[in-house]
């Protein structure tokens, strides 16, 4: 089935209310912390004061005397266990040809540690309480040492050493793009813009904090562990086959309903090797629950990126050539994903819309003692996008063209597109997208706008941002090629039961995008069923055969393809056992609406008939075709999807106290086929509420001398609030995708990526005639006060 | 410490040590764990119920501080056939809800408010929500689902 006939299908395009809300909305959800299992123990981790230092003894003599203790496991009982380090599961190399360096990744630190919160040891007791207390009790003696947090001081001479392996701190020097060619179009370029910024780093956040119990069967010599997590199949994968060497089929990942991931979820983390571990050695079931002062310290952070770029044009303002220097950090270890965010999923996508013909890209990482950093919700794409769009922006005042016209000059208009970074973009319509933003914004009564905002003594000003990500990870071959050490395909089984209605198993996990909703009328327009008649199971490596998990915008172009590929096989199948009731060839069946009918007929059978034939099967082919009718399906992705759009906001500035306040807010997206729109907007929502937030408020601050996090709780972290914002407005543009039998591109991470520099350049824009022309994120008010005064001075 | 209290309009007697949460009894040992523990700075709301009718965040006070009031969680909120509150429906009905985890203490949060401010409009409602942190929505369906659900209330 094709893109354009899927679409055509009753309840696509349909905003159906959400089959998973009654039970979020009465109590009844059951996310990991609502587990209670029997005999349950309580697990609390003593978490490293220093950013740096040495461990010279670790001392639990007291603790293992105090109420309720039932264990504790510290560095060397790991070593002892000869429990693997946790994996990274993508291979950079550097471009001389150097792999990456890998330094061991302890799940518990072993003769030192490297970043406030890095884990020591584990406390096991009765109850949550008895383990905290005790874990007070723990004593370990610390050398403390020199930390470095950023990336400026990792690489300076003679700076402290995170790792042995890595003397420079550098975890490889990677670079994608013809340097010569691109060196060659800036020397003969009209103008060359400049641009150095800083992508600030983000606590993802979500709000179920992160939790797990792990638990080991005696009878069965099996294990069970229930955690807050994006992909149990993954975490299974990695916990078993690379770090407990333990056979899959004797652990099983359940993740339960979870409250949000944004990509922190993604990871296998130490907590959940521990608590797996220490369930056999203790036999006991050991549930942890991180608190958000802990998840502040310890799950992986987000961004963090500096960066210098380069721009030519020619003098009508075409973009001849772009360069780009970027330091990345990624922390203390290397966390699963973390080394292919700030260059498979940022460097090839600095293309962007535009038609550059060459583009250069370096980038360097840097072990420092913070937090890992890994995927946040856009994942590289954010920082690829806010550097891109916050030059173009640059470049368009420089040469005294409106931020859509220096676009539009530049934008890609022909597809595919091969872009000089690796990526071909099957389809688009980025002029569509610019036209109708405008349009909705009212970008033509702005000045009218200005006026009155500055009658009130106010600055406004409008940005622009034309983003383009590449989401539906990945062709596994592609992948593999750039580095991966799994696969990025997904699976999905379809279960037809005897009275015609339908399980679907996959592998795609949902934490707030509502996949029970989306996928069931998928399935339901497929088969001719109502959704209600659909049930989809997620998040059990015991119920769904495999998967690979949410996250890069995923679920409905790998994970909804493959359960098309699945129903393909149903269809196949059920038009056998039609063909033979009615006495027909399987070729002249038609399937449409539910119905099975012979061509040229008014013969027709139903689909529940021909469910129930396959499991009563009286007259039945049994000489040629099994009964049942329950398929399984792989789909590995052909190409990546390239989600695109343009967002426009407008900001009022109040000079006298640098308060930015978002006053309009415009985002048009082409995200292909959308199958439930209603849903399709509410991650809209949430995207551009971080992304703004990014923009205006949120930031991880280590102090540069101490390694201390000082924005460890949600009184020092700025989170965004309902009263942050304006209503948003909404726009799509529908060109499908062509490389998925559904046509979707995804829409989870859109907002988060195209917003940051909208509100950037538009607080730029505001602050123009004060003469501001730069600003870093988060543009707060101290920061958008100070920067008035300076230019003022 | 025994601490006797109305929990969704029921009496119970509640035996647990003196520094015990409100949250913390609700959770472990009524079992009642639709309301949530999102933080541990009394920031997000999570675990916002109400004490007779008055929205409160249960992480940040003891189970003591609640002897002999009258507490209503997210559980008790439908009817007894299942059909649930127009504060909630509202919420289904707007997809003011995602991941789930928020949601309750929100629910708990509108019905304290529609209380005090019958009438209140998109920005009373975006102000009265600031206490509950919603990573998921970026909240404007939060606040429609919200204004929807007064209406019906009062309808």
């Amino acid at each position: 089935m094709g893109a354009s006939d899927f679409a055509n299908l009753p309840h696509i395009g349909e905003s159906l209310r959400r089959k998973e809300d009654y039970r979020f909305l009465t109590g009844g959800g059951q996310y990991t912390d609502d587990i209670v299992l029997a005999n349950m123990a309580f697990a609390y981790f003593v978490r490293s004061p220093h950013a740096h230092a040495k461990i010279r003894s670790v001392d639990k003599t007291a603790a293992l005397a105090a109420p309720g203790v039932i264990g504790i496991l510290d560095g060397q009982d790991v070593a002892d266990a000869k429990i693997n380090g946790l994996p990274c599961g993508w291979l950079i190399n550097s471009s001389n040809g150097e792999p990456m360096k890998e330094p061991p990744h302890p799940i518990l630190a072993f003769e030192k540690v490297r970043y406030v919160g890095d884990h020591v040891a584990m406390v096991v007791a009765e109850t949550y309480e008895q383990a905290r207390n005790a874990a007070e009790l723990v004593e370990v003696d610390y050398e403390p040492l020199p930390a470095i947090v950023d990336v400026r001081d990792a690489q300076a001479e003679g700076a402290p050493v995170v790792h042995d392996i890595a003397p420079d701190n550098s975890c490889y020097k990677w670079s994608i793009g013809d340097k010569a060619e691109v060196d060659k179009a800036f020397i003969g370029a009209a103008h060359v813009t400049k641009l150095d910024l800083v992508n600030n780093r983000l606590a993802p956040n979500p709000l179920e904090p992160r939790a797990a119990i792990g638990h080991y069967n005696r009878a069965g010599d099996d294990y069970t562990l229930y955690v807050s997590n994006q992909n149990p199949h993954v975490e299974r994968l990695l916990l078993t086959a690379f770090v407990m060497g333990l056979p899959e089929h004797k652990v099983r990942v359940i993740a339960p309903d979870v409250g949000g991931g944004f990509g922190a979820k993604i990871y296998l983390y130490a907590e959940d090797v521990c608590l797996t571990w220490a369930s056999k050695k203790l036999n006991r079931a050991i549930k942890w629950n991180c608190d958000r002062s802990e998840a502040f310290l310890c799950d992986a952070h987000g961004r963090d990126h500096v960066s210098h770029a380069e721009l030519a044009m020619d003098k009508d303002g075409k973009f001849l050539a772009f360069r780009v220097h970027t330091d990345a950090n990624l922390g203390a270890y290397l966390s699963t994903f973390s080394t292919a965010v700030p260059t498979i999923l940022y460097a090839t996508l600095l293309a962007g819309q535009y038609k550059t013909p060459q583009v250069y890209v370096e980038v360097d990482s840097w072990f420092t003692n913070t937090a890992p950093v890994d995927a946040y919700r856009g994942a590289g794409r954010p920082e690829a996008t806010y550097l891109l769009e916050r030059i173009v922006s640059r470049a368009a005042w420089e040469l005294g063209l409106s931020q859509d016209e220096i676009r539009r000059r530049n934008f890609i208009t022909e597809f595919p597109y091969q872009t000089p970074v690796a990526l071909q973009y099957d389809t688009g319509d980025f002029n569509a997208c610019l036209d109708q933003a405008n349009d909705l914004a009212d970008v033509a009564g702005l000045d009218q706008r200005k006026a009155e905002s500055k009658a009130k003594g106010l600055l406004r000003g409008v940005g622009y941002s034309s983003y383009i990500e590449a989401c539906g990870l990945a062709p596994s071959n592609v992948a593999g090629a750039l580095g991966a050490r799994a696969g990025l395909f997904e699976c999905g089984e379809v279960r037809v039961h005897p009275t015609g209605s339908v399980t679907v198993f996959t592998g795609s996990h949902s934490h707030g995008q509502g996949h029970e909703t989306t996928f069931a009328q998928v399935v339901a327009a497929r088969l001719g069923l109502d959704p209600e008649q659909v049930a989809i199971v997620h998040g059990d490596t015991g119920r769904v055969p495999f998967g690979m998990g949410t996250y890069g915008s995923r679920s409905i172009s790998v994970g909804g393809a493959a359960i098309m590929r699945a129903l393909d096989k149903i269809e196949a199948k059920a038009k056998k056992i039609a063909a033979h009731l009615m006495e027909a060839s399987d070729a002249d069946i038609d399937f449409v609406g539910g119905e099975f009918k012979v061509k040229g007929t008014d013969k027709m059978v139903t689909f529940g008939q021909v469910a129930l034939t396959a499991y009563v099967p009286h007259n039945y082919p049994l000489d040629v075709l099994e009964p049942g009718l329950n398929e399984t399906a792989f789909y590995d992705p052909t190409n990546f999807t390239f989600p695109a759009g343009t967002y426009i906001c407008e900001v009022e500035i109040d000079p006298a106290t640098g308060v930015v306040r978002v006053d309009r807010f415009t985002a048009v997206d082409d995200f292909g086929v959308i199958i439930n729109p209603m849903i399709v907007e509410g991650q809209v929502h949430g995207g551009l509420v971080q992304g703004i937030g990014q923009a205006l408020m949120e930031h991880c601050v280590y102090d540069r001398e101490t390694g201390q996090l000082i924005t460890g709780s949600f009184m020092d972290y700025t989170m965004p609030r309902a009263d942050d914002f304006p209503n948003f407005t909404i726009g799509h543009v529908c060109t499908p995708c062509t490389t998925n039998p559904l046509g979707t591109k995804g829409c989870g991470e859109a907002g988060a990526i195209g917003s940051p520099p909208a509100v950037i350049n538009a607080v730029l824009d505001a602050l123009a005639p004060l003469g501001v022309k730069d600003l870093d994120m988060p543009a707060s008010p101290n920061r958008v006060w100070t920067a008035i005064q300076q230019a003022k001075a | 410490m025994q601490v006797q209290l109305q929990v969704n309009g029921k009496a119970v007697t509640i035996d647990a040590a003196p520094h015990t949460l409100l949250v913390q009894a609700l959770r472990d040992n009524l079992k009642l764990t639709g309301t949530h523990v999102g933080c541990d700075t009394a920031q997000c709301g999570a675990c916002t119920v109400l004490m007779d009718g008055k929205a409160v965040k249960s992480c940040n006070m003891l189970l003591a501080q609640a002897a002999g009031t009258d507490i209503e969680t997210i559980e008790g909120l439908a009817t007894d056939d299942g059909t649930m509150h127009p504060m909630q429906a509202a919420f289904k009905e707007c997809h003011g809800l995602q991941c789930g985890f928020c949601t309750t203490g929100m629910v708990m949060s509108a019905l304290d408010l529609c209380k005090r401010q019958p009438n209140a409009g998109e920005h009373e409602v975006r102000e009265a929500l600031e206490g509950n942190l919603c990573r998921c929505t970026g909240y404007q369906n939060i606040v429609k689902s919200v204004l929807q659900g007064a209406a019906a209330m009062k309808a």
